[in-house]
């Protein structure tokens, strides 16, 4: 007997009980829509977590200053200047690990262009940092060396205070005012968008560190002690950020004279590594969620063997004529596991569409981010089929294994 | 002897029934013809039934021996007795069996699905063997749609369909009322003189003085097998 007859016989007893087909593929519909959805609304948070890791930079090491204890108060992080420009420049130079490291100098101001202003973050620093930040320059050029030495007049702009000063028109080769300090846009800064915190990451200007440390900050303590608020680090791919961590540690308190004993002066933050464990948590969570979906596709093949085997008892006088005129046990085999395939094929095809759908609904009405993939699709479909051939083999057998007479006699 | 299409000897069957041992057919010899009318008689129990479930190859024997046109068929397994049921055999029962929901030409096709048979040819057949017992006009009807007694004329089209050597009816009359029962009888009788085998279960002796030879039962036993002078059904009707 062919496939195709086979195809027919089984779409006809489903015809016959449609009311029954239809609840019976509901448990499916519902089990299949489910894990897309699941896995989509997953795959959104991960793809958020992998976003903020991206646009942070990998492989980040954040080294800060270190806190002062004077008369019993003990000072938060940075308030005893302890690292140093050159401390950027050392790690630079002797950690072969270390991809680039830049010194920042964080400042906060009011920048004027005409009569147009804008308050905003400004950071002084030096070329590396937007190698550490993977930050791209889109407009314009980067800072040049000579700039940095000789506390140049220039500023990079970030997406936002570029909206916010010029409008659509380009900035590169205008004079801004921070704090009443002439500079020179030469560049604009790649878009970066939100950190994890919701930050505005393109709230920024850049400027020289000598430019920020002379000119801008003014502060004469400040200019002569060198000190920055923080080093940021860009560990080289694949390299043990562990390793790199800790030979940082030995430098710095080789450069700091620091004793056996003493505490470290600053601070080493591994950010990447944060961020890693929240996409970590968020992998388990969208799991998780699959976990979860995946048990209603499998109470779905429950109802699908449950309904199989009611069916199997209602017709078997139906399956001893077939047998009387000539069936094998494997063509009732076939009929049967051609019906509950196609039932949970039937199923799993719908709960796809409403799968696909759902997930754009929650994208669309909740506002949450939803991945959908063509794995998970694949994935749900695939699985669907298996619970057809998996719940609908035992009813199957029990079908193809009864003996003609019996069956033809059954009332 | 090889002109017999049935040969049996000494066939018997037992059922197991907890730990007693029943013995249905206690030993059956006798040979059918090709071309003959038989009617199988006896009361319930007697094991006409069992007799015929062996004939149909329904059901294997617990001893004795059952040769099918010159093949031993009592030692086959249960999927090569499902081809010679497909290829040999024609099955009529008392209920019609047909599957409801099913056109009639659907359910006549039904054993040239299972031989393998090509779409186009079986509906051919299948159309052939219905106008055969005169249902040309109600290929497309559901069983729901006819009357008892077409829908044993589509049943007895189904089993005609693979021109099987032997058609088996089991009480084909025994839910229709006596003139359907004559008329069903008297398409009997015709595909008979067309050179058809049949062997008739019935406990009605109206019914079985339409074959040509009455075989009666009792106690798993054959107590009497005599020719009859068949009555002609559709005189009758």
């Amino acid at each position: 007997m062919n496939f195709v007859a086979t195809l027919r016989i089984a779409l006809l007893a489903l015809r016959i009980n449609k009311l029954r087909s239809a609840l019976t593929m509901l448990g499916i519909i519902i089990g299949v829509a489910a894990v897309i959805v699941m896995i989509a609304v997953g795959n959104g948070a991960q793809a958020r977590v992998e976003d903020q890791i991206r646009s942070l930079g990998s492989n980040i090491i954040m080294v800060l200053s270190g806190s002062m204890t004077s008369g019993g108060a003990r000072g938060g992080s940075g308030s005893q200047p302890t690292i140093t420009e050159d401390d950027a420049y050392a790690l630079n130079r002797e950690i072969d690990e270390i991809h680039a490291a830049a010194p920042t100098l964080r400042g906060t101001g009011q920048i004027v262009v005409g009569n147009a202003n804008w308050s905003t973050v400004y950071y002084g620093t030096s070329p590396e940092y937007l190698e550490v930040r993977e930050w791209a320059v889109v407009e314009g050029r980067g800072f040049e060396q000579a700039e940095i030495n000789g506390a140049g007049k220039v500023v990079l702009l970030g997406q936002t205070v570029a909206k916010n000063l010029f409008g659509d028109a380009s900035p590169i080769d205008q004079v801004v005012r921070v704090r009443k300090v002439p500079l020179t846009v030469i560049g604009l800064l790649d878009r970066k968008g939100q950190n994890m915190m919701g930050q505005d990451q393109d709230d920024i200007i850049l400027m020289p560190i000598s430019t920020a440390r002379k000119r801008v900050l003014g502060s004469a303590q400040q200019a002569k002690s060198r000190s920055v608020g923080s080093i940021m680090v860009k560990v080289k791919d694949g390299a043990d950020m562990g390793a790199a961590e800790a030979r940082m540690r030995e430098l710095l308190r080789q450069r700091h004279r620091l004793q056996t004993g003493q505490d470290d002066d600053f601070y080493v933050r591994n950010l990447s590594e944060i961020l890693q464990a929240q996409e970590a948590s968020s992998k388990v969570m969208s799991l998780l969620l699959a976990a979860v979906a995946s048990v209603s596709l499998l109470v779905g093949g429950i109802g699908i063997m449950n309904i199989m085997l009611v069916s199997v008892t209602e017709r078997t006088r139906e399956i001893g004529l077939r047998m009387a005129v000539g069936a094998r046990a494997r063509d009732i085999l076939t009929q049967f596991l051609v019906e509950a395939v196609t039932l949970s094929l039937i199923g799993g095809a719908i709960g796809i569409l409403l799968g696909v759908g759902g997930a754009m609904a929650i994208a669309e009405l909740a506002g949450w981010r939803t991945e959908l993939s063509g794995g998970s699709i694949v994935l749900a479909a695939g699985f669907a089929g298996a619970i057809g051939i998996f719940f609908g083999y035992y009813p199957a057998k029990k079908a193809s294994r009864l003996l003609p007479i019996e069956a033809l006699r059954y009332e | 002897m090889s002109a017999a299409l049935i040969r049996v000897e000494e066939l018997a069957k037992d059922y197991v029934m907890g730990s007693n041992v029943v013995p249905a057919l206690r030993g059956v010899t006798l040979d059918i013809a090709a071309g003959e009318f038989v009617a199988v008689m006896g009361p319930s129990g007697s094991g006409k039934s069992t007799f015929m479930n062996l004939l149909g190859c329904l059901d294997h024997p617990s001893g004795g021996s059952y040769w099918l046109g010159g093949q031993e068929v009592s030692a086959l397994s249960g999927d090569e007795l499902a081809t010679v049921r497909n290829r040999k055999l024609g099955f009529v029962f008392q209920h019609f069996n047909l599957l409801a929901r099913t056109s009639a030409l659907d359910n006549v096709a039904l054993p040239l699905l299972y031989g393998g048979m090509p779409p186009a040819q079986r509906k051919q057949h299948a159309e052939q063997r219905l106008t055969q017992v005169g249902l040309a006009e109600r290929l497309d009807h559901h069983p729901s749609q006819l009357s008892g007694g077409q829908q044993q004329r589509v049943a007895i089209a189904r089993a005609l369909v693979n021109d099987p050597q032997l058609v088996l009816a089991d009480e084909p009359t025994g839910a229709l009322d006596s003139r359907t029962s004559v008329e069903i009888m008297a398409l009997l009788q015709q595909l008979n003189r067309e050179g058809i085998t049949i062997v008739l279960v019935t406990h009605e002796h109206d019914i079985a003085d339409f074959a040509g030879r009455i075989i009666s039962f009792r106690d798993g036993k054959v107590v009497e097998d005599r020719a009859n002078v068949p009555k002609d059904a559709a005189a009758a009707l």
